[in-house]
């Protein structure tokens, strides 16, 4: 058993399909009542982690605990003490939303004399009173995913497992949300969540970036920020951007060049040194600066910073 | 195993019936159809098959012999014609299967009490009418041949010596020799496998193909109890359909009944657990509802069809054939219909059929429990 205050405990977790490596060598340790974002790409073996912490993939090697129960060799115990909602909304569109929760009560064994207890409760949290006898077919993104976030929680798990559980719904349905999450997390459940929307992962106690299968950084979204940029970032604003992107690859102490909305993002060494040569550099190649100044990063800027150098460091192996 | 979590996947399962017009067709109508469309649309009875003729005579005899094919059953005479080119156009644009010429010197011959030869040209795209056709045309001749004979020794105050022998024939269990007494009971056999096999590979894909069997095997619920569950709504209603089948077989066809209801519920009960076991099997490993519906149609209905004795005894084909058929399941089913409707064999002496079908039923049951797991992969 692990310490009790360890909900997920992921040692070298590995998970191959033939000679792709879908998830490599991952190693995380989860607290209770934490909500763990875990943020990464398409395809970068977010979804292929959740299954493995969920029992329904085996893992090729290592082990993941969860809830104490190796999920390899005991799956089944895992289940009774986890909720999953998978990527892909998959309640029965055509049960009615009372049907959808009656099911999945009875799937987690709810005792009977619980159970209208639980289902009000779970109409509340998801606001869904009064929609019980709707086609869950018909219901909006946004409600669709509170109801399979009540249909997961119904028998009161202390672990949850959301598999980008936003993705297609509205920013005022996304935050409404949030907020459950965090509703939960304060009662003690640990919530374990992947996304690839970054403003997304700042809701998040900590996180952990994934890409190709690797981790490449773990900690709060502000230590994330402030010590895993390799470099400081100069926002400047200019005319015309796409030539100055194009002039600032070559320009020896820019470490990347990106376009952030109308201004560009620049990673370079050392922010105030660079700010005047910087500027020097565009006005000699006669692209106009109207505005340059350092900035904090966001997390994007963190996980870019993070995966080109990564790439970069791949390109130079033999 | 909880029944709790059981009857929630089964409670489930029937309300997506119930709401689910397609399925709903497939269980009420197609019973329903595939019985009056087997019992008035498939007639292995040849009746009122179209004659042409070409009588080269034209006298009294020649049309006697003529009334005789008119006063058949199993003859029509369509049409009179005046040369060979008419019936070989008849039977080349299929308005004749058989056309009969009688010769110019037939009433002659006849009353010089010589043999004459009537000429029968016989469609034989299908050689089994054309067999059964040539049969009937024969006894047809030789019936009017031995009226000719005894009114031909008659006239000259002789008398016919009766035959040294004759066959003096009874037919048992379906004494009206109607196809559709043979051919009705075997139904069953068709209306389980599309009901077991096909609708449940398609309810079990569907889960798969919806992403909804992922959200479904994350909760504690068992593989067991999934396929329990799931293939419990589609037994009751096979059986129910077998009873709607049994009861159209006997109230509307008229096909004699003469076995123990209680034999026809176990058999077709364990039909249906093959067929239910075979459907989810396939929607294991297909994933995908049409490529399982397909396969399930292939492996169940198919040779149900074709080589379980339902339209074409197995005892008629090529002997290769007949050891296949004994690896299906079907057959024995159909032939305990069989005997049950038309027999009344009891069922002590079913045996050879039942032994079989349940150890089908077991293996099968087995099968499909063993290649269902709670994993993506």
């Amino acid at each position: 058993m692990p310490e009790a205050n360890n909900s997920v405990v992921v040692e070298n977790l590995v998970k191959r399909f033939g000679d792709f490596v879908a998830v490599d060598r991952l190693s995380i340790e989860i607290r209770k009542g934490e909500v763990f974002g875990f943020l990464g790409p398409n395809g970068a073996g977010k979804s292929t982690t959740i299954r493995m912490l969920c029992g329904l993939l085996r893992p090729t090697s290592g082990h993941a605990l969860v809830a104490g129960y190796d999920v390899a060799r005991k799956p089944e115990a895992v289940r009774q003490n986890i909720g999953y909602m998978s990527q892909k909304f998959s309640l029965y569109n055509d049960l009615k939303v009372i049907e959808n929760i009656r099911l999945f009560a009875g799937l987690y064994s709810v005792p009977a004399k619980e159970l209208q207890g639980r289902i009000e409760w779970v109409l509340a949290m998801a606001n869904l009173k009064g929609q019980e006898n709707l086609i869950t077919g018909t219901l909006p993104g946004g409600w669709k995913q509170r109801l399979a976030l009540g249909c997961a929680v119904l028998h009161k798990p202390p672990i949850i497992f959301l598999d980008e559980p936003t993705s297609g719904v509205d920013p005022i349905s996304r935050r409404q949300f949030w907020d459950l999450i965090h509703q939960m997390a304060e009662e003690g459940v640990t919530v374990f969540v992947t996304t690839h929307y970054m403003e997304e992962a700042e809701y998040c106690n900590r996180l952990a970036l994934i890409f190709r299968g690797k981790m490449v950084a773990l900690g709060t979204p502000s230590e994330l920020k402030r010590d895993s940029m390799k470099g400081e970032l100069l926002l400047v604003e200019c005319e015309p951007l796409g030539g100055a992107v194009e002039a600032l690859q070559s320009a020896s102490e820019v470490m990347d060049a990106a376009v952030f909305g109308n201004a560009l993002h620049l990673v370079v060494p050392d922010a105030v040194a660079a700010m005047p040569r910087i500027e020097k550099y565009l006005a000699d190649r006669s692209i106009d600066v109207s505005h340059i100044e350092k900035i904090r990063p966001t997390l994007e800027d963190v996980f870019v910073s993070l995966t080109t150098a990564r790439d970069a460091a791949e390109e130079r192996k033999p | 195993m909880s029944f709790t979590r059981l009857l929630a996947v089964a409670k489930k399962e029937i309300v997506q019936i119930l709401r689910d017009s397609r399925s709903l067709i497939i269980v009420v109508i197609m019973p329903v159809t595939l019985m009056l469309l087997f019992g008035y649309g498939v007639n292995l009875d040849l009746k009122g098959l179209p004659v042409y003729v070409y009588d080269r005579d034209g006298s009294q005899q020649s049309q006697d012999l003529l009334k005789h094919f008119q006063a058949s059953e199993y003859f029509h005479v369509v049409c009179v014609v005046d040369g060979y080119p008419a019936i070989a156009k008849a039977l080349d644009d299929g308005h004749a299967k058989m056309g009969i010429v009688i010769p110019w010197n037939f009433s002659q011959r006849l009353s010089e009490g010589g043999p004459v030869q009537v000429q029968a040209l016989v469609d034989a795209t299908d050689d089994n009418t054309a067999n059964v056709l040539i049969g009937y045309a024969q006894a047809v001749v030789q019936g009017y041949s031995a009226e000719v004979q005894i009114n031909w020794l008659h006239e000259r105050g002789q008398s016919l010596q009766p035959a040294a022998m004759s066959v003096e024939t009874r037919t048992w269990y379906n004494e009206n020799l109607e196809s559709s007494a043979f051919i009705i009971p075997g139904v069953l056999a068709l209306v389980m496998s599309v009901i077991g096999a096909f609708l449940t590979s398609l309810t079990i894909a569907r889960e798969w193909e919806r992403g909804t069997m992922e959200q479904l095997i994350s909760t504690p619920v068992s593989a067991m109890e999934i396929m329990l569950g799931k293939l419990a709504p589609y037994f009751v209603l096979g059986m129910f359909d077998v009873v709607v089948c049994a009861a159209i077989a006997i109230y509307w066809f008229h096909v004699p009944f003469r076995g123990s209801y209680v034999t026809l519920l176990v058999s077709s009960a364990l039909f249906l657990v093959v067929v239910l076991s075979l459907g989810f099997f396939i929607s294991v490993l297909a994933k995908s509802q049409f490529a399982a519906s397909q396969i399930a149609l292939l492996i169940t209905f198919l040779p149900a069809f074709l080589l379980s004795g339902f339209l074409f005894s197995i005892e008629q084909m090529p002997v290769a054939l007949q050891w296949i058929t004994r690896i299906l399941p079907a057959r024995y089913y159909v032939s305990v219909l069989k005997q049950i409707f038309l027999k009344g064999t009891p069922t002590a002496m079913l045996y050879a059929d039942l032994i079989p079908l349940a150890v089908f039923a077991l293996v099968l049951a087995l099968l499909a429990t063993s290649s269902f797991h709670k994993r993506l992969e």
